[in-house]
């Protein structure tokens, strides 16, 4: 009884979840005229311009942002933890901010700020970067909290430097290989943000992959459909890989909201 | 003096923190600030004609509507997604089926934006494939009248990445009962439904409504699926300040989308607050 309940409750759950993806993947390759089936729209996301450019943008700011991320990150919660530590409670508060101050307020307020910037570093799609570091900030700032409460920072640091490596060395040679799984789930979680990020993007006029879908979806959806099931498989993937990498001893880090 | 110096050595210490610092107020709390501040100050003096247009019909309704959904996608979402994290607990904890749900539904809650829009438009949109297999099996026509891009139809896309959601953040509690606790009621003579209503209940019952609180904050802010689905009308706020923001005329006020987004501030900010209480309660006894 309570198993038959139980699988009966999965089917309906997996139904609901697996069904628009199966439809996704179907509508993606069906000919909207004569019937039959293509890989047309597959095919357009390498062949259609626009949406190349858009993709090639989209990972680019993804490197960015990941690079940006790690580098500001990694350094000031080290040295927060090893010489400020009263100011860990406001770093914290701030790296989780972002949850509580959604992209389309940040985005409402940032014209004055863009103003600035496209005058300094002009007006490429490539200057969101530093918009995607403050909204990645919260998830790889749960995965870099978790790895660096499991080791000794204290002691490796101490060590490193009594044995005359300088702070540069230390943090790239000693600690960093320490807290990699960390950075790896930093990194993937960074990655699966700036591929689904619109709000932002598309508010602030520039060409990202997700903005290039819905412009495209007005004319030609098998070509939208294929190109969102394509972000929605790759995020999984990341997903999964990182659930696996990290062998269970942690949840997928920094998920949780 | 000696106080000073300590002071100043104190400062001296948190110096790397600058970069860090620098990005999180630039690209943070100025935007932030930004849209307090011009809120309330219309051309150089203090001003509530934008927070007075909050109250006109347009902005009222917007609200209702936003309300309405995240409510509603709140409740429905804490609902089965907890049903769903209940379904998960009882699975072998790294069973490769385990891993690819939870992986799902992270993809979905967190992800999925426009993407999911998609999704529903390629289900039940009208060329859809269910559109089609029911049109041919029954004869109904699921996307008529164009509910989809409607309200109602809002509240099904939503569902599908506040369930995930709900897994996702109510999971910690429920792996946090502990069997003892289950083998400790039985001994003592209670009922599967009485360790339920008794233990169960009042355990999760913090973190279940902290839960509701998070998804509703979340369907409030989210703006990528709507605004991917519903490309004219302004349903619901985010969707208000996205024309606010693309045609700076709606309702003959420049800056209206400031209003708008301390509106939004204040809403997501104000369940935020009571979500960290409800938070604190559960995580006495969390892990």
């Amino acid at each position: 009884m309570k198993r038959a309940v139980r699988g009966a409750l999965w089917v309906v759950f997996g139904l609901f979840f697996l069904f628009p993806l199966y439809a996704m993947a179907d509508f993606s390759t069906q000919k909207l005229v004569g019937g039959g089936r293509t890989w047309q729209a597959w095919v357009n996301l390498v062949t259609d311009d626009a949406l190349y450019q858009a993709i090639v943008v989209s990972l680019l700011l993804a490197v960015f942002t990941v690079v940006a991320t790690l580098v500001i990150l990694v350094p000031t919660m080290i040295w927060v933890r090893l010489r400020v530590p009263w100011a860990r409670g406001a770093v914290e508060f701030l790296c989780l901010l972002p949850l509580t101050i959604p992209a389309l307020v940040i985005v409402v307020g940032l014209r004055n700020v863009y103003l600035w910037v496209a005058y300094f570093l002009g007006e490429s799609p490539l200057t969101l970067t530093f918009v995607y570091v403050v909204l990645v900030l919260p998830f790889a700032y749960r995965a870099l909290d978790a790895a660096l409460s499991s080791i000794d920072l204290q002691t490796l640091t101490e060590a490193a430097r009594s044995l005359g490596a300088g702070w540069g060395t230390t943090i790239l040679r000693v600690v960093v290989p320490n807290i990699w799984s960390g950075i790896v789930s930093a990194a993937f979680i960074s990655i699966a943000v700036v591929l689904g990020e619109y709000t932002i993007a598309s508010l602030s006029g520039f060409e990202t992959l997700q903005v290039q879908i819905v412009a495209i979806g007005k004319t030609d959806g098998p070509t939208s459909v294929a190109a969102s099931l394509a972000v929605l498989l790759f995020g999984f993937v990341l997903l999964l890989v990182l659930s696996l990498v990290t062998r269970g001893r942690r949840r997928v880090q920094g998920v949780t909201a | 003096m000696r106080g000073g110096t300590q002071r100043s050595k104190r400062l001296t210490e948190a110096l790397p923190l600058l970069p860090f610092l620098a990005v999180v107020v630039v690209f943070l709390v100025i935007p932030t600030v930004t849209v307090i501040v011009n809120a309330f100050i219309v051309e150089g003096s203090l001003s509530f004609s934008r927070i007075r247009a909050l109250f006109s019909p347009t902005a009222l309704g917007a609200l209702g509507s936003s309300v309405l959904l995240s409510a509603s996608t709140a409740i429905i979402g804490a609902v089965l997604g907890a049903v769903l994290a209940w379904l998960i607990v009882s699975s072998p904890p790294s069973s490769m089926v385990r891993r690819a749900v939870i992986s799902l539904c992270s993809v979905l809650a967190q992800f999925g934006g426009v993407a999911l829009a998609f999704a529903f438009l390629a289900t039940i949109g009208i060329n859809g494939v269910l559109t089609a297999w029911v049109q041919q099996a029954f004869g109904w026509n699921l996307s008529g009248s164009g509910w989809l891009y409607s309200l109602a139809g809002l509240v099904l896309v939503y569902t599908y990445f506040q369930i995930p959601l709900m897994v996702i953040v109510f999971l910690p509690a429920l792996e946090g009962l502990r069997e003892q606790w289950r083998e400790a009621a039985v001994s003592l003579g209670a009922s599967g439904w009485q360790y339920f209503r008794e233990v169960v209940v009042p355990l999760l019952t913090p973190a279940f409504l902290g839960s509701a609180l998070l998804l509703f904050a979340n369907a409030f802010a989210a703006y990528a699926t709507a605004a991917a689905l519903v490309s004219q009308g302004n349903p619901i706020v985010p969707l208000l300040i996205r024309s606010a923001l693309t045609s700076e005329v709606v309702l003959g006020q420049a800056g209206f989308a400031y209003a708008l987004a301390l509106e939004m501030i204040v809403v997501v900010a104000a369940v935020m607050a009571a979500y960290n209480v409800l938070v604190r309660r559960s995580a006495r006894w969390l892990r």
